[in-house]
C-alpha cells in the first residue's frame, strides 16, 4: 500500500546522508509518495558546483567509502527520476546561503517554507536525519 | 520473442542492485525478462520483496559461484 513518506535532512554527515538517500530512493521506487526537505548543512551538497565532501562520523562511513556503495547524490536523483520523489530545498536555508533555484541540480524542486512542510507532514511517516 | 536483459550489479551494495534493476526495468518492454546478478546478501531478500510489492513476476532465482541470479518478468 502506498504511503506518504517525509524525510527531513539537516545533517552533513556522510552516514546520515546515505541512510536518508536510501530511505528516499527505496521508498520512492516502491510506490510511496516521498517528499524530502533539505535544510541547514544538507543543502550545500545539492549545488551544481558542489565540491563539498560529506565528513564521515564513524567507522561505518569509512568502510562505506572504501567499498562500492552508491553515492547518496546518485540515490536522491534516482528517487526523483525512477520513483517520482520530490526534493524541496528549505527557503530559509536558500536565503541564508544566498542560493538561487538555478544553482541547484535540476532534479531539486522549488523552495518550500517550513509552514508548508509542517502542514504536508501531518499525514504519513516522518524521518529526520 | 522477448529479450532477456542482463543487469550486472555484482560488487555493489544495497540499494545498488535494486536501483539498477529498476532503472533497467523502466526502459524494458512489458513481457521482457531481466536477469539481475548480485553479490550483495541483503539484496537476496530485498529485491524479491520489491518485485512482489510492485507486481512483477519472479521466473527463477538461484545462486551460482557466490553470485545471486534473479530472473524477473516485467508484467506492467
Amino acid at each position: 500500500m502506498s504511503e506518504k513518506i517525509n524525510v527531513m535532512i539537516t545533517t552533513e554527515n556522510m552516514e546520515q546522508m546515505q541512510m536518508a538517500a536510501m530511505i528516499a530512493s527505496v521508498g520512492a521506487v516502491s510506490g510511496n509518495d516521498v517528499s524530502v526537505f533539505l535544510s541547514m548543512n544538507a543543502l550545500k551538497f545539492f549545488l551544481k558546483d558542489n565540491n563539498h565532501k560529506a565528513p564521515v562520523a564513524g567507522d561505518m562511513g569509512k568502510t562505506m567509502l572504501e567499498k562500492k556503495v552508491p553515492p547518496f547524490l546518485e540515490l536522491f536523483q534516482q528517487a526523483v527520476e525512477l520513483g517520482d520523489a520530490k526534493i524541496y530545498p528549505c527557503s530559509m536555508a536558500m536565503d541564508m546561503l544566498e542560493i538561487k533555484s538555478d544553482d541547484l541540480f535540476d532534479y531539486v524542486g522549488d523552495p518550500m517554507g517550513l509552514t508548508k512542510f509542517i502542514s504536508d507532514v501531518k499525514q504519513g511517516q516522518v524521518w529526520s536525519f | 520473442m522477448s529479450d532477456r536483459i542482463l543487469v550486472d550489479a555484482k560488487n555493489t551494495f544495497c540499494p545498488g542492485p535494486l536501483m539498477e534493476l529498476i532503472s533497467n526495468m523502466k526502459m524494458a518492454d512489458v513481457g521482457d525478462e531481466l536477469e539481475l546478478l548480485s553479490t550483495d546478501e541483503g539484496s537476496a531478500a530485498d529485491v524479491p520483496e520489491w518485485i512482489n510489492k510492485v507486481g512483477h513476476e519472479i521466473i527463477e532465482s538461484f545462486k551460482e559461484d557466490e553470485v545471486l541470479h534473479i530472473i524477473v518478468k516485467k508484467i506492467k
